[in-house]
């Protein structure tokens, strides 16, 4: 479904050189919850920005259903409606109610009917749990209400892999729950999901694969149980001591 | 969204007594109009503030002449106004319509060419009219032009065409950089006489790049304010760049936009003002015409004041409305 080869994104700022992904390769296969886990800043979030072309590489090759992101001539907005993607801080739209967030991108990018875009909302509202919401303003919603509906939203188009970044670190604790409840009803539908997460105990119930990140590079990948209980490199065992 | 945005509210206590410092208000609003009134009483001017509203409408008489030598067949004075049947020496016959009140002639009144048989009279607007209806339209169209080329420069101001923004920059710098009286007469006597366009269209066209310049800027900065989330939203889900733009972006920046871009547009309707250094009849024009046959100097140029202050409130009484309208998502 999606496989890296050496992916590398370098950024440049005030004379420094910051490899924010360095080399990495994965294969994520059709129906696989992947898991990516690390401490702040070893560019996770930049490696999952990458693969739905958020950010340029620098060098490498991401194939998505065997199109390449690095090719010139891939239309990167062909690929990104296969690609739903969910972040930390919900991006909904805030000048459109929860429905025509919804609905928008349906109608302008699938040109689907407005009436069958709005079926399809009411379908995905429900759902995910906040059917009765659909007519408020994104601003009278909860975070946990919001970022349940920015799920719907990127699940409206129907997509083949969803991405989420980060999506319950910016969530009043409380309202965690009911997000992760959301994305493992996915998982367990068959959805392929990346899954940028602090969340261990999501990572340790719903992954097929977990991967650690350090300092840009892939230092170590397996299943949870492996992870999580016989972890071989030192880097994981420290990170694993401190978050556990 | 809502925890990134700061909100502030003026905090009103329900209990607190508020009508002395109204009356303090009105206080000095008074003493101050009272000594604007001892000023003038000083100077020994006559105020004539009657002759005013003539300049606004006045009754136009238009007297009506018996072609050739002739009689006057028949008068029907019915109601207000008189049907005149009157047949020339040569046998034509011809209809007049007069006021009743103005009929100067008989039935079977033998008439000379050049007689007056009577006038017709109906309200016109005086040069205070015109000159507020020209400086409308000339405020109305530059806004309107100017809001585009604003918009479209605006948009070269944030474009990841080099070229473009560079060309923005320019016209932005350039326009901001020199008096708006200089720009009038560039447009008009140079423009003007190399594209051989009219003075109204070079007033128009003046006003609306100089107010396009900082429309752009406003523009751009409201572009800028949006979070980076939204684009990567949008595109996210597959939006071209222009479909972000036009979907998300550019409703949200607009929102934003609207409180600086009222002033500009109440800055464009006073700027119209200068437009008549280059002769356009605005209402500053008509009120300088005005004074030269009244001589009422004071009374036109407050009239002129109050006009201009009439159009501004008008306008942002409008964009505070539709303010409130866009407020109903926050």
């Amino acid at each position: 479904m999606i496989k890296t080869r050496d992916l590398k994104k370098t950024f440049f700022g005030r004379g420094q050189t910051v490899y924010a992904v360095d080399g990495v390769s994965v294969n994520i296969k059709p129906a696989e919850v992947v898991v990516v886990i690390g401490p702040s800043g070893s560019g996770k979030s930049t490696f999952l920005r990458c693969l739905n072309g958020l950010e340029t590489l620098t060098s490498g090759h991401i194939l998505v259903d065997g199109v390449d992101l690095a090719d010139r001539k891939t239309d990167l907005n062909k690929v990104r409606r296969e690609v739903g993607m969910v972040f930390q801080q919900f991006n909904l739209f805030p000048h459109k109610k929860v429905i025509e967030n919804i609905v928008l991108a349906q109608t302008i990018v699938r040109k689907r009917k407005h009436k069958d875009a709005e079926i399809k909302a009411r379908m995905l509202l429900e759902k995910v749990g906040i059917a009765e919401k659909e007519q408020e303003y994104p601003s009278r919603l909860s975070g946990g209400q919001q970022q349940r509906v920015a799920i719907a939203r990127a699940l409206a188009m129907d997509p083949k892999i969803m991405l989420f970044d980060e999506p319950t670190s910016a969530l009043d604790p409380e309202m965690v729950g009911e997000v992760l409840d959301v994305m493992k009803n996915l998982a367990r539908e068959g959805m392929t999901m990346v899954v940028v997460t602090h969340e261990m105990g999501f990572a340790r119930e719903v992954a097929d694969r977990v991967l650690f990140m350090d300092q840009g590079k892939l230092v170590e990948e397996g299943t949870p149980e492996h992870f999580f209980t016989n972890p071989q490199e030192d880097r994981t065992k420290l990170f694993l001591k401190q978050v556990l | 969204m809502a925890a990134s945005t700061e909100r502030y509210f003026a905090v009103k206590s329900p209990i607190k007594r508020v009508w002395h410092w109204h009356f303090l208000t009105f206080v000095i609003l008074f003493s101050l109009a009272a000594s604007l009134w001892v000023a003038t009483k000083k100077i020994d001017y006559t105020w004539r503030w009657n002759r005013i509203p003539q300049y606004f409408f006045y009754n136009a008489e238009t007297l009506l002449h018996a072609p050739l030598d002739g009689q006057v067949l028949t008068i029907d004075a019915g109601g207000g106004t008189a049907k005149i049947v009157f047949q020339g020496e040569d046998g034509t016959q011809k209809i007049f319509k007069v006021d009743s009140e103005s009929l100067r002639v008989d039935t079977g009144e033998d008439l000379f060419e050049g007689d007056t048989l009577g006038s017709t009279s109906e309200w016109k607007a005086g040069p205070l009219m015109t000159g507020l209806l020209m400086t409308l339209w000339l405020s109305a169209a530059a806004s309107f032009i100017g809001l585009i080329i604003g918009l479209i420069s605006g948009l070269c101001r944030v474009s990841n065409n080099l070229t473009l923004r560079s060309l923005s920059t320019f016209y932005v710098e350039l326009i901001r950089g020199t008096p708006l009286l200089v720009q009038i007469f560039i447009f008009y006597f140079f423009l003007g006489t190399v594209l051989d366009i009219g003075r109204v269209v070079a007033g128009i066209s003046a006003l609306a790049i100089f107010a396009g310049a900082y429309v752009a800027e406003i523009i751009r900065a409201g572009i800028q304010s949006i979070p980076k989330g939204q684009t990567e939203a949008a595109r996210s889900l597959g939006m071209t760049a222009t479909q972000n733009m036009i979907y998300i972006v550019l409703p949200q920046a607009f929102k934003r936009v609207l409180p600086p871009l009222a002033g500009q547009f109440i800055s464009l309707i006073k700027d119209s003002s200068l437009v008549s250094v280059i002769a356009i009849t605005d209402l500053t024009k008509s009120g300088r015409e005005v004074i030269t046959s009244t001589f009422a100097t004071f009374e036109i140029w407050f009239t002129v004041a109050l006009l201009y202050l009439l159009l501004t409130s008008i306008l942002s009484q409008l964009i505070s409305w539709i303010e409130r309208r866009l407020a109903i998502s926050d």
